[in-house]
């Protein structure tokens, strides 16, 4: 097999210092000692929002500023947690996530309920950093953590009948308090082809900044898909579902004619309300073009050569 | 009666101009000490056009306050208000144009032509700028009984300000309801049975 290296890919030399590694044993001594509970158990310890140690730091990098933490952890649209930027984090401070449960269903031969650690665990972490680009015409740069949705989903056998999966937000409206009031059809859909959901720049992120994701955020698993607007990485999954048809979405459930199922990032389509053309990162004034697919046209341009992507956008 | 001596004392006019420029200097002292959060601009271009609508509001209460208290000397602060309404949708303005178009007016211009929001928007503040211009003494005096018919033009902005601002939401409806709701109600006392409605006579009927 010829393996094409792709121009994100960095040499190994790069990859994971010694002191990460030394942190890692830190991190198990100190997993070890927090009690026989967690005992080898480095989810549990992580959600006492210990570092995660051990990750393929840069293994997707940008020669873009990284957005302050500060600013990513605290401007968020999350619905579930209040419409405004800030009410994320105010009203999210308590939202446990402990014994995380993911629910996989449909068109795959391992459907099954699993637990985030055993869906997790098996495959090794990776720094990811990525553009985030909001439908509002914002934009930031983020380092996630996380594992290519594809190798995940791999794993649970999708059948030839899978032409698309199907995400979904917890819907719980005592711990998301924003679900209260019906601002949208709860709980929140998102969907992708197979052929997006199996691309190498689709990621589940379990964490951020070098740390696990912090709920306003997310937690404590969500997904990234970098060349679509934000709103299509959908944040606190407990579904996952392959299906033959395609799934529904929440934004495009509440105005069709506003948010179509792919969303794509694409300057030359202009939400019908406002322009893409350009965009503010946050952190500066002035605001700067719109890349189309974000920025990453080379590596996911190809999924849509059929597509006109005017009308499916 | 205290209440009509404080509104018609010397101090009343000074600490209503105090009053409206508390949110002007809450969101420039918030400026220079990092207090707007993430996206400053978003927060200004919000902050200035929430209070642009909020004056606007409390200018055209002044009638219906006169009427149901009783206290003509309300009036005295119509013109104040409305300035300040003007002022801030200038603010809100600017904001949009420095920091969206980085001042480029072929932008700016093609942006207020093809989003219908922002067309309603731009027409509010155009259509006070008349207002604004029309309300010192001299003019009143000059326009005589067309100094009134054109500064009807008020229902007319606080229409389209309220349209601005439901068309640019995405999905959480409540603040323009709310405001929507208190401009129906101040409009409805022009034309409706309330006008009549004093608290003094209410009080005195039973």
């Amino acid at each position: 097999m010829i393996k094409i290296k792709k121009r994100w890919e960095i040499p190994e030399s790069e990859v994971t210092p010694e002191s990460l590694y030394l942190r890692r044993r830190e991190f198990m001594k100190a997993a070890g000692t927090i009690g026989g509970a967690l005992l080898l158990n480095p989810w549990a310890a992580a959600q006492a929002s210990l570092e995660i140690g051990d990750y393929k730091q840069k293994a997707i990098s940008l020669d873009e500023e990284i957005t302050d933490e500060e600013d990513a952890t605290s401007y968020n649209n999350f619905y579930e947690f209040g419409t405004g930027k800030e009410d994320p984090k105010k009203h999210s401070k308590h939202f446990k996530t402990d014994d995380w449960q993911i629910k996989v269903s449909g068109e795959c031969a391992k459907p099954g309920t699993y637990g985030l650690e055993e869906l997790v665990r098996p495959f090794p972490i990776e720094e990811r950093i990525y553009r985030l680009r909001c439908v509002e015409a914002w934009s930031m740069v983020i380092p996630w953590l996380g594992i290519p949705l594809g190798s995940i989903l791999n794993s649970f056998e999708p059948t030839s009948k899978a032409k698309y999966v199907a995400f979904k937000t917890l819907h719980d409206p005592v711990r998301m308090p924003g679900q209260q009031r019906s601002v949208l059809n709860w709980p929140y859909r998102e969907g992708l082809t197979i052929a997006e959901a199996m691309h190498p720049l689709t990621i589940l992120s379990v964490g951020m900044y070098g740390k696990t994701m912090p709920n306003q955020n997310g937690a404590p698993i969500r997904l990234v898909v970098p060349w679509k607007y934000g709103f299509k990485s959908i944040k606190s999954i407990v579904g996952i579902e392959f299906s033959e048809v395609q799934p529904l979405t929440s934004w495009n459930m509440a105005a069709p004619g506003e948010y179509g199922f792919y969303s794509n990032v694409n300057p030359e389509v202009n939400h019908p309300r406002w322009s893409q053309k350009k965009e503010r990162r946050i952190g500066e004034i002035f605001k700067r073009e719109t890349l189309m697919f974000n920025g990453y046209g080379e590596e996911v341009a190809e999924l849509y050569d059929d597509l006109d992507l005017t009308v499916n956008f | 009666m205290w209440f009509t001596a404080a509104l018609k004392s010397v101090y009343a006019k000074p600490v209503v101009h105090l009053l409206c420029l508390v949110p002007f200097s809450a969101l420039l002292w918030a400026a220079f000490n990092d207090g707007l959060g993430a996206n400053p601009v978003e927060k200004l271009t919000h902050e200035t056009g929430d209070w642009t609508l909020r004056l606007l509001l409390i200018t055209l209460s002044i009638s219906p306050l006169r009427q149901w208290t009783g206290q003509a000397a309300f009036v005295r602060f119509r013109r104040i208000l409305g300035l300040y309404t003007f002022f801030y949708g200038c603010c809100h303005f600017s904001i949009w144009f420095i920091a969206d178009h980085s001042l480029d007016l072929a932008a700016m211009i093609e942006d207020i032509v093809e989003r219908p929001y922002i067309t309603l928007g731009f027409s509010a503040l155009m259509l006070m700028l008349p207002l604004a211009i029309t309300s010192n003494q001299a003019m009143i005096r000059r326009l005589g009984k067309k100094w009134k018919t054109l500064h009807q033009l008020v229902y007319l902005i606080i229409s389209l300000g309220i349209l601005h601002f439901v068309w640019l939401v995405k999905a959480d409806y409540l603040e323009p309801t709310i405001y929507a709701i208190i401009a129906l109600i101040l409009l409805a006392h022009r034309v409706g049975p309330i006008k009549r409605f004093s608290v003094k006579s209410f009080l005195v009927a039973r």
